[in-house]
């Protein structure tokens, strides 16, 4: 069974976010990093790119499979993650430890469209 | 019964049986009547070996056999018979892409040979395990430029490339939307100042240069590297990968990306195909190169091996997002240059390289000898070179086609353009000289 | 299979070569290249003898399968037995020895094999002409589009942008697509594992520039509302494309072209026995209806009206795909096998082929899901062993695990894991040069590996057995890549 840790915001598409004041981190739930097994290789976007709600951002990669990262909120790259580029393994070892994205806010009311973990729990069933 | 359709009447009746069908019909109920084929097919009566044998020996009557003096991207170079020999090995060649590899080691481990030696040949650290031909490794090189820097949609290319790789780069660009300018040449070779010019609209995803051109000419590539990057852009060079053993290499350019054609690396002409395009890259680019690539790991009990790796970037997996849409390429011609390449080394390729431009050298002062010629250029040159012929070019080539000499290529109404290989003897190298002396001008 | 763990650069010592080369024509002289144009190192090649080559390319192809090792049941991939003649005939030098830029009028044998080639593509497909320049099967997809496009372009058509592209489709459909700067539109598929008709209906409209489809699909269907799909996209404008990757049941039986569709491509070496060459080169021939003759790439052969052959560039052309015509050596290979085959055999490739599969797939249904259970076409799909002998504490056999220990017994695996509709899939494509014998073999083992499973499903864990490695650690290889000899010795 998939850990859904509490206190984050999920997306459908399997990312979360957690919210600090103005800014939030962005990552994948263990739900997600079960379905795509061991993680080869995450491609993120560069600091102060600015990522839309509902667009992909970059992608994530198994051997076998690759799936887009959908931006569950918008805003612009305060940090990325670089711990990732050399051990993507991360992500499968503590998917809500390790975040991908920093992003600083760009409308808070977006967060509304996102579920709790009671919600994002039922939804993987 | 067929000699490849091995079922006996006993066999389809016991096999409908078990299908519980009555007749091979039968298994098309499902298929709309109307479109169940009840036609002639208008093909030849089927034929023996030996009558095919017969009936192709007939058409190849029916080709000119001439001493081969054309390049343009295309070479007569000497292809020694260990290849021919074990690229016919079965094994290699009945297989498909090594997608179990446990049983395909063989391919693995010369793709892996392949990219190792495209590698030391172009200097860059990746290589794809092959495209289908130059041009279109050209055109996914552009691809891969426009992939590489988001938000450009323009991508430079030499006025003297191939026109074939300008060709399909041009159509390839056409339906993906990235605008194809050329960079207009000077005395010969790729302008450095045009380059500069159009590197300023700051649309630039890339620059394609050749390290051999269009004319023969050896490029001077001094500075493009760094004004392409400044501009925030890829630098490919377009190379015969034959000529990297004595010229400077793309890595040394400064390129980050190198793609050519491997025909000059011992690949029989066979009308242009099948030959393969290469394609290397700087590490930084690798999950952006397209095609197979092959990686070293080892197995569950630690014995090295091969496999298809970072197939994440390919089509069967990512599909519209993929780099590229390739799947099939060339790969049995990698082995052909894989063994090319070891049976050549560094220094038979410098030999190759050092014969081919002697002899060219030697029919370019003696045509220029004859008065009927001049040079298009100075510039330094090693098995192709273009001249400007005093009278009409396609008379001439016409002329010497009828006494089985291939000419060269016109490229203009009054330019042709020899290339000279190790192959040609001189004896054939002085006749081509004495049937242009004879012509009337 | 015995293990072998050299490379080439093993054998490599200062001095050795493998070549000769014929005497100097010229004295070199003054032939230097200036000092700034020079290389500075020689390249890393390795330096060995004739005998080493030999040797090692010998010992790497006997770690190799392939169709004359055995029975190849790749689905997709119609792996049919390539003939030796075909061999004999693409190595004649009075074609191998033809540059590519010799004048047309003295290569008219050349242009006779592709006109001939087109003409007898034409009367197997029922489409009209026929280029022959794509290199291989997703070459010949992007050329069809391009020709796609091109034919809307030319009527002045230019927002026809999306291609549909039904669920069960090839991966390299929608990269394709892609490639050519189409937006792709995915189209379900319903429970018979067919187009869903009314998913379709609302993706049509101005903006379609068509449809890719291949009948039968990758589950060996046979599309049977073809006719309402094709009049549902002409009437929207669209145009069909036959993804010709599956034409092997349909050869002497059904002609694309009597289906509605405009475009095509085929696989010279998947349906007409061409070697596949560890991954090419392959042949990729497109073939269009008559309305699109002026859209097709160039070089094309013509005929002139006195009956020599002539090389033209039609009017609307989709442009230049290859350098070329292609790969004229897998061209002529696949006219060979045709003029074996010929008008008198042709009848029996495809109703074969469909033959085999369905035999293999009633044989075995009996110990692998088989979630289609109608009749099938020239290949199948099973989602999976019945019984993967699953219990406490112990995981079950995967079709992976099926794939693997199928090595051991000397046959190559299915195609798993495709197409994506089924979890487990295990694709399996027999061919019709496949005997009676072969088939039954196969089909013995394959319950041998089920009951394995269902006892103990370790053994089919511990799979391959018999080969020179086993399971290889992919995620090591593609986390810290270790692409040429460079990063092997630095390791």
């Amino acid at each position: 069974m998939a850990k859904v840790e509490t206190g984050l915001k999920y997306a459908e598409t399997h990312e979360w976010v957690k919210v600090e004041g103005e800014f939030a981190f962005i990552g994948i739930s263990d739900y997600a990093q079960h379905e795509l097994g061991d993680v080869v290789y995450v491609d993120l976007p560069a600091e102060g790119e600015y990522i839309t709600k509902g667009e992909d951002f970059g992608a994530v990669e198994s051997t076998k499979a690759a799936s887009d990262l959908i931006a569950p909120v918008s805003g612009t790259v305060e940090e990325v993650n670089t711990a990732l580029d050399d051990t993507p393994e991360l992500l499968n070892e503590d998917p809500y430890t390790n975040w991908m994205l920093k992003v600083k806010l760009a409308d808070a009311a977006e967060l509304d469209s996102l579920m709790d973990a009671a919600a994002y729990e039922a939804f993987c069933g | 019964m067929h000699p490849y359709i091995p079922h006996t009447p006993d066999d389809i009746r016991k096999m409908l049986d078990t299908v519980g069908m009555k007749s091979l019909d039968d298994l098309y109920a499902d298929v709309p009547q109307e479109y169940i084929y009840k036609g002639d097919y208008d093909l030849p009566d089927a034929m023996s070996e030996d009558e095919i044998r017969r009936f192709f020996e007939d058409l190849a009557t029916r080709n000119v056999k001439m001493t081969c003096f054309a390049g343009q991207g295309w070479y007569d170079h000497c292809t020694p018979s260990v290849i021919p020999y074990l690229t016919q090995r079965s094994e290699f060649l009945t297989a498909y892409t090594p997608y179990q590899p446990e049983i395909s080691q063989g391919t693995l481990r010369y793709i892996f040979e392949f990219q190792s030696m495209v590698c030391a040949l172009t200097g860059l650290e990746v290589s794809n395990a092959s495209m289908y031909d130059g041009p279109t490794a050209a055109a996914e090189a552009v691809r891969m430029a426009v992939a590489s820097t988001r938000k450009k949609d323009v991508v430079l290319i030499a006025s003297t490339l191939l026109p074939q790789v300008k060709e399909v780069v041009r159509t390839y660009a056409s339906y993906s939307g990235t605008v194809i300018e050329e960079i207009a040449e000077a005395e010969g070779q790729t302008s450095f100042e045009a380059l500069a010019a159009a590197l300023a609209s700051g649309r630039v995803a890339g620059v394609m240069v050749p390290n051999v051109n269009r004319y023969g000419i050896i490029e001077d590539h001094t500075g493009f590297a760094d004004a392409v990057h400044a501009a925030g852009a890829l630098f490919i060079e377009y190379c015969d990968p034959s000529t990297l053993a004595v010229l400077k290499s793309p890595a040394e350019w400064g390129a980050d990306v190198a793609v050519g054609d491997g025909q000059s690396l011992g690949i029989p002409l066979c009308y242009g195909g099948p030959t393969l395009g290469f394609m290397a890259c700087k590490k930084d680019y690798l999950r952006k190169l397209p095609g197979r690539i092959v990686g070293a790991t080892t197995d569950r009990d630690g014995k090295r091996c091969f496999v298809l790796t970072l197939q994440a970037r390919e089509q069967h997996i990512r599909r519209d997002k993929a780099t590229s849409n390739i799947c099939s390429n060339q790969s049995l011609m990698a082995l052909w240059v894989t063994i090319y390449l070891s049976l050549l080394g560094p220094k038979g390729l410098v030999d190759v390289n050092e014969r081919s431009s002697a002899s060219a050298h030697y029919l370019c002062d003696q045509l220029l000898a004859t008065g009927r010629f001049t040079p298009v250029s100075d510039k330094p040159f090693l098995k192709e070179f273009a001249l400007d012929y005093k009278g009409d070019a396609h008379a001439l080539h016409k002329a010497l086609a009828d006494k089985g000499i291939l000419a060269g290529v016109v490229i203009g109404d009054h330019r042709i353009c020899f290339a000279v290989t190790e192959k040609r003897t001189r004896e054939e190298i002085d006749c081509l000289i004495k049937a242009i002396k004879k012509a009337a001008l | 299979m015995r293990y072998y763990d050299h490379l080439i650069f093993d054998y490599s010592k200062p001095g050795r070569k493998g070549y000769t080369l014929p005497k100097a024509a010229a004295p070199a002289t003054s032939t230097a290249v200036p000092e700034g144009l020079r290389r500075s190192s020689a390249p890393a090649l390795p330096e060995v003898s004739e005998v080493d080559v030999v040797r090692h390319y010998t010992n790497l192809s006997q770690m190799n399968f392939g169709v004359d090792t055995g029975f190849y049941p790749l689905g997709s991939c119609t792996m049919k037995y390539n003939p030796k003649i075909n061999e004999e005939i693409a190595a004649l030098p009075a074609f191998a020895a033809i540059h590519p830029l010799q004048p047309v009028a003295t290569v008219q044998g050349v242009q006779a094999v592709y006109r001939g080639m087109e003409q007898m593509l034409s009367a197997i497909t029922g489409m009209s002409y026929f280029t022959l320049n794509p290199c291989a099967g997703a070459h010949g997809e992007l050329t069809g589009l391009m020709i796609m496009r091109a034919y809307h372009r030319s009527r002045g058509d230019m927002g026809r942008t999306k291609v549909i592209v039904p669920d069960s489709a090839h991966g390299t459909n929608p990269a394709s697509a892609a490639v050519c700067g189409l937006d792709v539109v995915v189209v379900k598929s319903n429970a018979d594992g067919l187009v869903d008709v009314e998913d379709l209906k609302p993706l049509l409209g101005p903006d379609l520039a068509g449809i890719m489809m291949t009948n039968p699909n990758t589950l060996g269907l046979f599309e049977r509302d073809i006719k309402q799909i094709a009049a549902l996209v002409h009437e929207a404008g669209g145009l069909l494309y036959y993804d010709g990757a599956n034409m092997n049941p349909l050869i002497g039986k059904v002609r694309p072209g009597d289906m509605g569709f405009d475009i095509m491509h085929l696989n010279l070496h998947k349906s007409f026995s061409t070697p596949h060459g560890g991954g090419g080169p392959g042949s990729g021939p497109v073939g269009v209806a008559a309305f699109l003759k002026d859209c097709l790439p160039y070089p094309h052969t013509d005929v002139q009206p006195h009956g020599d052959l002539s090389l033209v560039t039609p009017a609307k052309t989709a442009g230049r795909v290859s350098a070329h015509m292609g790969n004229f050596g897998v061209i002529l290979r696949a006219y060979a096998w045709l003029l074996t085959i010929g008008r008198q055999h042709v009848r029996e490739v495809g109703p074969i082929a469909t033959l085999n599969a369905n035999y293999v797939k009633e044989l075995l249904r009996d110990a692998y899901k088989l979630p289609i259970p109608s009749v099938c076409k020239h290949e199948f799909v099973f989602d999976g062993l019945i019984n993967d002998g699953s219990r406490e504490g112990k995981e079950g056999a995967t079709t992976l695990d099926v794939a693997k220990r199928l090595l051991d017994f000397g046959f190559h695996a299915p195609t798993i894991y495709f197409p994506l509709l089924f979890h487990q899939a295990l694709m399996i494509e027999p061919t019709e040069t496949e005997s009676k014998e072969t088939l039954d073999a196969f089909i013995s083992i394959m319950h041998r590996i089920a009951a394995e499973a269902a006892e103990d499903p370790d053994i089919l864990h511990a799979a391959p057995h018999a080969c020179p490695i086993s399971r290889p650690d992919d995620t090591t290889a593609a986390k810290h890549p270790v692409i040429n000899w460079n990063d092997l010795q630095a390791e």
